[in-house]
């Protein structure tokens, strides 16, 4: 996954019943077997979790499980709304193989990287 | 929600300070450094509930106190070991110390605190004193 590849939308493409999703803030690092992303997304738990993948597009939407309370006074700096984010995976990426995990809030991608682009030593050998 | 320039976000951080009926204050005096996890405040005749967003935390890392009519919440979120090596390609998430404190309008019922960490939200239940609690006062007529 190149980080200039990466799409990121705010709106959903099929609008959910008007409103606007929140753009969760991730982190992604690579090492030689794979990519994890760690996206943060408060109030979402297992239930709550959607991982498309279509193409080389992979989409989350995590969608708050905890109920808020109602026409109460409240000091809110906390955004109600779902989450939803979009990667464009690059073709290093084994799609079969994704998993994911929510814990506290906090979803836990780990992309592997196919075989064949792993970088491989090649043998010498003497002819 | 229309793009607000810098200068307006400092002008409506400092004006929500003072004009909220709680006031909430972050850590020290920098608005804008570190992590500010976001909080909602609720309150209705019976509680005041605090909600706050801090996703990836062990709930030992976790403190909440409560000292006269001020509540804070801090702790520390620590990047996960394994998660140090590798390349980096974004980086968007705090990590470290933060420090919220809310300033609560009404006295609470100290020993009926709770606190729930579920799916990265603190959730802080403070019933109100019974003297706190709105009365109704019969008008009689003489």
């Amino acid at each position: 996954m190149t980080p200039h590849a990466e799409i990121q939308r705010q709106t959903p493409r099929a609008p959910h019943d008007g409103r606007e999703f929140i753009l969760p803030p991730a982190n992604i690092v690579a090492t030689e077997n794979g990519y994890v992303v760690e996206v943060d997304m408060p109030g979402v738990g297992k239930e709550g979790l959607e991982i498309t993948v279509e193409g080389n597009e992979l989409t989350i939407t995590g969608r708050r499980t905890s109920e808020l309370p109602e026409h109460e006074l409240c000091y809110c700096e906390t955004a109600h709304a779902d989450f939803r984010r979009v990667f464009e995976l690059g073709p290093d990426v084994d799609t079969a193989r994704i998993s994911a995990q929510m814990q506290q809030g906090v979803l836990i991608l780990r992309l592997p990287k196919s075989e064949k682009a792993k970088p491989k030593q090649i043998e010498i050998t003497e002819a | 929600m229309a793009p607000i320039s810098e200068m307006d976000r400092i002008r409506h951080e400092i004006n929500r300070i003072f004009e909220e009926p709680f006031s909430l204050m972050r850590q020290g005096s920098s608005f804008f450094e570190g992590w500010e996890p976001a909080l909602d405040v609720y309150e209705n005749n019976d509680r005041i509930t605090v909600r706050a967003e801090l996703p990836g935390m062990k709930k030992e890392d976790i403190s909440v106190s409560l000292e006269e009519n001020t509540l804070t919440i801090s702790g520390e979120r620590k990047r996960e070991e394994e998660r140090k090596e590798g390349e980096v390609f974004r980086s968007e998430r705090y990590f470290g110390r933060f420090q919220r404190i809310v300033t609560l309008s009404q006295p609470v019922d100290v020993n009926q605190i709770q606190a729930n960490y579920k799916d990265g939200v603190l959730t802080i239940n403070l019933p109100k004193a019974e003297a706190a609690k709105p009365k109704q006062i019969e008008v009689k007529t003489s």
